[in-house]
């Protein structure tokens, strides 16, 4: 697997390819069929993630000594969002996770064409996937 | 401000219901006064501040006109209407509110007015009974008189529903409320710029919108104060405060009057053009929108009142409303999605919101012809996948 930074630069380059946000926000549609879709039995409260507008459910599996996220939302924007971040930060060690600056969501200008609301939605996701990666961090240096 | 373009496509602002935007006539005194009439009201015995002091109470005396009432006196500035209604709900139920009693409102309030009423409720001991509204979104009036009794101490209701657009037959359920004795406040945040509001005909106890407070006379005077602080006393030592006498008891501090001026300014333009007219042209607006949503087959319009005002709550099928709301907004077009402040409605029909247009004088039939190609194109986008 590719380096974060590499997978990164990636998405930066398929944005770039863009003028406009009305054709990212298709490629975004595009990429949410991409998404590695969550078990729908685990659809429920238990796994949703606070702080977004539309819902998102998030789990996170461990495998090897790396996490393995699935993900879905009811609204398919969104699920493009977390498709990219999925892309980037799954099939990770928790320490890559931790350590993940993130810039392309700056780069590619993801945070500025989201309203206030939902760029917090966003940081909300960002903030599920990296309590995912510490608490497994956690658990990896307690069986050790 | 209207004429703007945002990513470089003309605006469109549906989000009247929000906030609407100025005339130049309002924008012009609010800066005039901001550069050069700006002092403290009430307080200085110099020109400045006579001349703002007599600028606040003219203001006040145009929305008595505004509104008929008969005093200038029952007229309040307030922050807006929310801070409208919470004073209320603190002053009123300080003197009338005990354990035990009642206080009804209606499925389709705003937040503004449920959560206050909530607090006091939870405050006092009392208990808050709502009158539903059917699937159209009309208020069932005819159960009125069934949550009445001798615990009920007021009825507090919207006159437009910011959600549903329904406009309430508030005269009619004013009447039947006082026939049993019981005092009725009228949110008229939604109101209040498109239709003719005459306190004295309606013959409500109270009246909110944007800035203001109205309450009859005989119960502001009964009212305590709600904040306390300069301008509202009479005489102060460390032992006892006695007030100020209506309306400046409820007036602590420095009140913003330059937005009270504005909002004078905002009710002169609007009676120059008209309310009947302005009511007119709206209801053209609203004919044109819904045949044009009905078109589709596929669009579901909540709110279905044979009386209803400019404001189309709507999903479209299939489509989460953010990812329409987000297009909508690429494509220069401002509509509000979500709640919009009223959750209980959208329980009401299980669902967690809509996208929601409000239009009003300053929208036009091309700007929603324009809007229901963007429509066309959520569709092509969604869709396909």
């Amino acid at each position: 697997m590719a380096p974060i930074q590499e997978t990164e630069q990636e998405i930066i380059d398929e944005f770039m390819v863009f003028d406009d946000w009305m054709d990212r926000y298709n490629y975004l549609i595009e990429l949410s069929k991409q998404l590695p879709e969550i078990d729908p039995k685990l659809k429920n409260n238990d796994y949703l993630i606070r702080g977004c507008q539309s819902r998102v459910w998030l789990n996170a599996e461990f495998h090897d000594g790396k996490i393995v996220f699935t993900a879905d939302s009811d609204a398919i924007i969104t699920k493009g969002i977390i498709a990219l971040l999925i892309r980037v930060l799954s099939n990770r060690t928790p320490k890559e996770i931790m350590e993940a600056k993130l810039d392309f969501i700056e780069t590619i200008g993801l945070k500025q064409n989201l309203s206030p609301t939902r760029a917090n939605g966003l940081l909300s996701m960002i903030k599920q996937i990296r309590l995912y990666a510490l608490a497994y961090d956690a658990k990896e240096k307690k069986n050790n | 401000m209207l004429s703007q373009k945002v990513y470089d496509k003309p605006l469109v602002y549906f989000d009247s219901g929000a906030t609407a935007q100025k005339p130049r006539q309002v924008i012009e005194v609010v800066n005039r006064y901001h550069s050069e009439l700006n002092s403290s009201i009430h307080r200085g015995v110099h020109f400045l501040s006579d001349q703002a002091t007599q600028a606040y109470e003219n203001a006040r005396e145009v929305v008595r006109k505004f509104i008929n009432a008969v005093h200038s006196y029952e007229i309040i500035f307030t922050s807006g209407t929310t801070m409208s209604i919470n004073m209320l709900a603190f002053s009123f139920g300080e003197n009338y509110i005990k354990e035990g009693d009642e206080i009804i409102i209606t499925e389709m309030e705003h937040h503004a007015n449920i959560v206050p009423w909530q607090m006091l409720c939870n405050r006092k001991k009392a208990l808050l009974k709502v009158l539903p509204f059917d699937d159209r979104g009309v208020l069932m009036v005819e159960k009125l008189t069934e949550l009445f009794n001798e615990k009920t101490k007021l009825l507090t209701l919207t006159h437009i529903s910011n959600t549903l657009g329904t406009i309430n037959p508030i005269k009619e359920i004013i009447k039947q409320a006082h026939k049993a004795g019981i005092p009725v406040m009228i949110d008229a945040a939604q109101s209040i710029q498109h239709a003719s509001i005459d306190v004295q005909d309606l013959d409500c106890d109270f009246l909110v919108f944007s800035g203001i407070l109205y309450g009859k006379e005989k119960y502001l005077e009964a009212l305590p104060p709600y904040q306390g602080g300069g301008d509202m006393v009479d005489l102060v030592t460390f032992e006892k405060t006695t007030y100020n006498v209506l309306p400046f008891k409820f007036e602590a501090g420095t009140t913003n009057y330059i937005g009270a001026v504005g909002l004078a300014a905002a009710l002169e333009y609007i009676s120059g053009l008209g309310l009947n007219e302005i009511a007119a042209y709206e209801k053209e607006l609203l004919a044109h929108f819904t045949k044009k949503l009905n078109e589709f087959g596929d669009v579901t319009i909540y709110g279905q009142s044979p009386q209803k005002s400019c404001i189309i709550s709507f999903l479209i099928d299939n489509i989460h409303m953010h990812d329409a709301g987000m297009v909508f907004d690429k494509l220069g077009i401002a509509v509000r999605v979500g709640s919009h402040c009223a959750q209980p409605v959208w329980q009401h029909f299980g669902i967690d919101g809509s996208l929601r247009a409000s239009l009003t004088m300053y929208n036009t039939t091309e700007e929603i012809d324009y809007f229901c190609t963007a429509i066309n194109k959520v569709k092509s986008m969604f869709r396909t996948s």
